[in-house]
């Protein structure tokens, strides 16, 4: 069997070119960071010799704890230690409480979205995985002796925009720059493929701690097309180490579970899963209130706890093959990716669905940071001559409540994103000047049984007869799956927008909040770290625009060359200053000068990339 | 904005799909987000919307109905999407028949075999309205033109029925 490789050869940008990035895999269970260095990607260690770090955070009355030494406390110190963050992500307080299994912390309720009661107070789930993104950076920037100049993150393919929308936040209160957001199956795909030549159909088989993605990838010409994806944002090795408490709280007879037994029967039922992956039985003690109680587990007995739960992930595949338009024949290569893929069981009922023995060669666990890695070093600008193309597609449909309690899809799932749709509606009562517009997301036809991701209202539409204003809502999703809306009533020009993150996510202003009131964050170097943004992107301004002036100064007349140009010497200028204001002002004012050239230039390109390839046919 | 003079290819509904869709993985690698990563912003806003009209004109034109739809609208014809009655009374009994079809399946004895039946008699129409469809646009002609707006209003409900049968089909299955 020809196995897929990372590929990589003879890859050495110039010392002084590269730039330092990151590939981030903030996981259930546990997240990594790997970058590219010398041509290879490989996990990076931290200074305890890990690269491996348990998604654990504990808040002490003066002091945040990461990974290993936080899950330690796990047992001794359960409702200030917060593992599987990940689950919360993006979630509504109702919808974590009506979850079957119980989590060990205190939650409440902010404002409608879930949180945490700990030590230092409340915390968000956002917080909560700001502090894992900052202590996995810290790693990279200790390691590669320098700041990082951006991270690629990756999240389930499944996850909705609220999700998406929160790590993205996290990223920001951790002081990182998302290069983008990436789905975790194309990561596994980027690490086995990227130039390999390989092409045809692959399944990524992704079962990690808390969450289940099946994704259907084509491969064609070292272009990774995302043809399907599906699974299940709750469901995991998790619940296999679930159905194993159940199972020994069945042995034990105990009904009631304190918080801490609760943690040691888990800690347990994963030593026995991990045990039972390389032999047939385990012998263990279960600590109970009458005192140790022993007892054994095959392996084939743990088949049938856990069977109805592979049996759901093989569901899922069968439904996402048919997505795709695909038959069980056509995939090529099968990825597993996750720990949880070690479980033998797992193992041989996917190779028996797809009837292909599944690629192992890259270890699960680090599989995904691997693929973030290469895909940082590529957006980051470090590779000169790829010419990888990573298109995604949308993991759940996008649509608009109307009349009746019903949901009008306006772009469907699997379309691949960036895109753009617009829909018209139009008003149903004479005189009607303001319309509300609930946006939503999911694949049910009722409003009630998907999620909400934002209301808001288009207001002043000129009174006309029932029918008369015509309202085109636009809805605009960029390559990270983020999704902006925008709503104009055509005849008047009123329009409305929006950045969809309410009813689940943050808002722009609780996330400037929250970084400033962090303690990483003084007021000082909040300043400074605005002061640095701006800067930042006045050097990006300045260089694009030099270098498109040096490209195609033809498109321009000599009285707006002349223009550019001073602009450009004026933004140079300020951009040494320390004067956050002023820069900004600068860059906004080169924009607005530069749109029409920027428009031209892009018309132009457009049309030469096909002549290119017209020329190179002949 | 003329889709087909996007990806350089003819303006005709018979396409060669294999280099449209080459000449759009093109497109799509000059004007992916992707590469503009360490872009200004307003470069990066740009980006976003090139490739969003990309891959909006791609869809477009992949679709059979859709490239139709499109061919018609630069030609001056709007399919209009409101209900509009058809005087094809063979078509209209063409309709409740297989209709009656579908609702028989799930009270069927032998489900798949009335399902064999609605798909292949699906296929047909398709296939044969199809072909009509390509010939009316070919024409180029504008009383050709209204013919073939009148195809694709009739292909829509052998879609749409084919949809259907494809979700009792997944309900047999569960």
């Amino acid at each position: 069997m020809a196995l897929l490789q990372i590929a990589e050869p003879g890859q050495s940008a110039a010392p002084h070119q590269h730039k330092l990035a990151a590939g981030i895999d903030l996981g259930t269970t546990n997240s990594l960071v790997a970058t590219v260095r010398s041509g290879e990607a490989k996990t990076l260690f931290n200074s305890s010799g890990d690269d491996m770090v348990p998604s654990v955070v504990r808040y002490t009355a003066d002091a945040v704890q990461v990974g290993k030494v936080a899950q330690q406390s796990a047992v001794s110190d359960p409702h200030n230690t917060i593992s599987s963050v990940k689950r919360l992500m993006g979630r509504g307080f109702a919808e974590i409480m009506s979850l079957p299994h119980k989590l060990p912390y205190q939650l409440v309720d902010q404002q409608g979205l879930v949180a945490i009661e700990t030590a230092q107070g409340i915390k968000n789930p956002v917080e909560v995985s700001a502090e894992i993104l900052a202590t996995l950076a810290d790693t990279a920037s200790q390691t590669l002796g320098g700041e990082l100049t951006g991270v690629v993150i990756t999240v389930p393919a499944y996850f909705d925009d609220a999700q998406r929308q929160a790590t993205k936040d996290a990223a920001k209160l951790a002081g990182l720059t998302v290069l983008r957001l990436l789905n975790e199956p194309t990561a596994a795909a980027l690490a086995y493929g990227l130039d390999s030549g390989q092409e045809g159909v692959i399944a990524v088989y992704d079962l990690g701690g808390g969450t289940f993605d099946i994704s259907i990838l084509r491969l064609k010409r070292g272009v990774f097309e995302v043809l399907a994806t599906g699974g299940d944002s709750a469901l995991g090795g998790d619940d296999f180490d679930h159905a194993i408490v159940d199972w020994l709280q069945q042995q034990s007879g105990e009904t009631e579970l304190s918080h801490q037994s609760l943690r040691q029967h888990l800690q347990l039922a994963r030593e026995i899963k991990e045990q039972l992956s390389s032999q047939a039985s385990y012998s263990f003690v279960l600590p109970t209130a009458k005192g140790g109680l022993s007892l054994s587990l095959s392996r084939e007995e743990l088949d049938s706890l856990i069977l109805p739960l592979v049996r759901r992930t093989i569901r899922a595949c069968k439904q996402s093959l048919r997505d795709a338009g695909v038959e069980t024949d056509d995939v090529a290569q099968v990825v597993l990716v996750g720990g949880s893929t070690r479980v033998p069981l797992v193992r041989s009922l996917v190779a028996e669905f797809f009837q292909a023995e599944p690629l192992t060669s890259i270890d699960p666990d680090k599989v995904v940071a691997i693929g973030a890695a290469i895909q940082a070093n590529v957006l980051v600008g470090n590779k000169s001559d790829a010419d990888t193309l990573l298109l995604d597609v949308i993991p759940l449909s996008l649509g608009l409540e109307t009349m009746g309690g019903l949901v009008e899809k306006i772009i469907p799932r699997n379309t691949i994103i960036p895109v753009a749709r617009a829909q018209e509606f139009t008003t149903f009562k004479d005189g009607q000047t303001a319309m509300s517009l609930h946006v939503l997301q999911g694949e049910r036809e009722l409003v009630a049984d998907c999620r909400s991701l934002a209301q808001f209202n288009l207001t002043n539409i000129p009174p006309m007869a029932a029918g008369g204003a015509h309202i085109r809502v636009t809805f605009q999703v960029d390559a990270d799956g983020l999704l902006s809306v925008t709503a104009q009533e055509k005849s008047s020009g009123v329009s409305a927008s929006i950045q969809v993150k309410p009813s689940y996510g943050l808002t722009d202003d609780q996330v400037a909040t929250m970084i400033q009131s962090s303690m990483q964050y003084a007021k000082h170097d909040m300043q400074l770290r605005l002061l640095r943004e701006q800067q930042v992107e006045a050097s990006r301004v300045w260089e694009a625009v030099s270098a498109a002036i040096s490209a195609d100064a033809h498109l321009l007349g000599a009285a707006e060359l002349l223009e550019i140009e001073q602009a450009l010497s004026e933004l140079k200028q300020l951009s040494q200053s320390d004067d956050t204001a002023a820069i900004k002002a600068a860059i906004d004012k080169t924009n607005h000068i530069t749109d029409d050239f920027a428009a031209r230039r892009m018309d132009n390109s457009i049309r030469q990339a096909l002549q290119g390839h017209k020329v190179d046919e002949v | 904005m003329n889709y087909f003079q996007l990806f350089q290819v003819p303006a005709q509904f018979d396409l060669d799909l294999t280099e449209l869709g080459t000449r759009y993985l093109e497109l799509q690698r000059n004007f992916h987000p992707d590469n503009f990563a360490s872009a200004s912003e307003r470069d990066r806003l740009l980006a976003v919307q090139q490739a969003a009209n990309i891959n909006d004109a791609y869809h477009s034109l992949k679709q059979p109905l859709l490239r139709a739809e499109h061919l018609l609208a630069l030609r001056g014809v709007k399919i209009s999407h409101e209900q509009r009655s058809f005087t094809d009374t063979v078509f209209l009994m063409q309709q409740m028949e297989l209709r009656e079809l579908l609702a028989d399946i799930l009270h069927s004895t032998d489900p798949y075999a009335l399902i064999d039946e609605a798909e292949q008699q699906i296929q047909q129409q398709k296939k044969l309205l199809l072909k009509q469809l390509a010939y009316a646009l070919d024409a180029n002609q504008p009383e050709q033109d209204l013919l073939a707006a009148d195809i694709i209003r009739k292909l829509k409900f052998f879609f749409k029925l084919q949809h259907e049968l494809e979700l009792i089909e997944q309900q047999l299955q569960d």
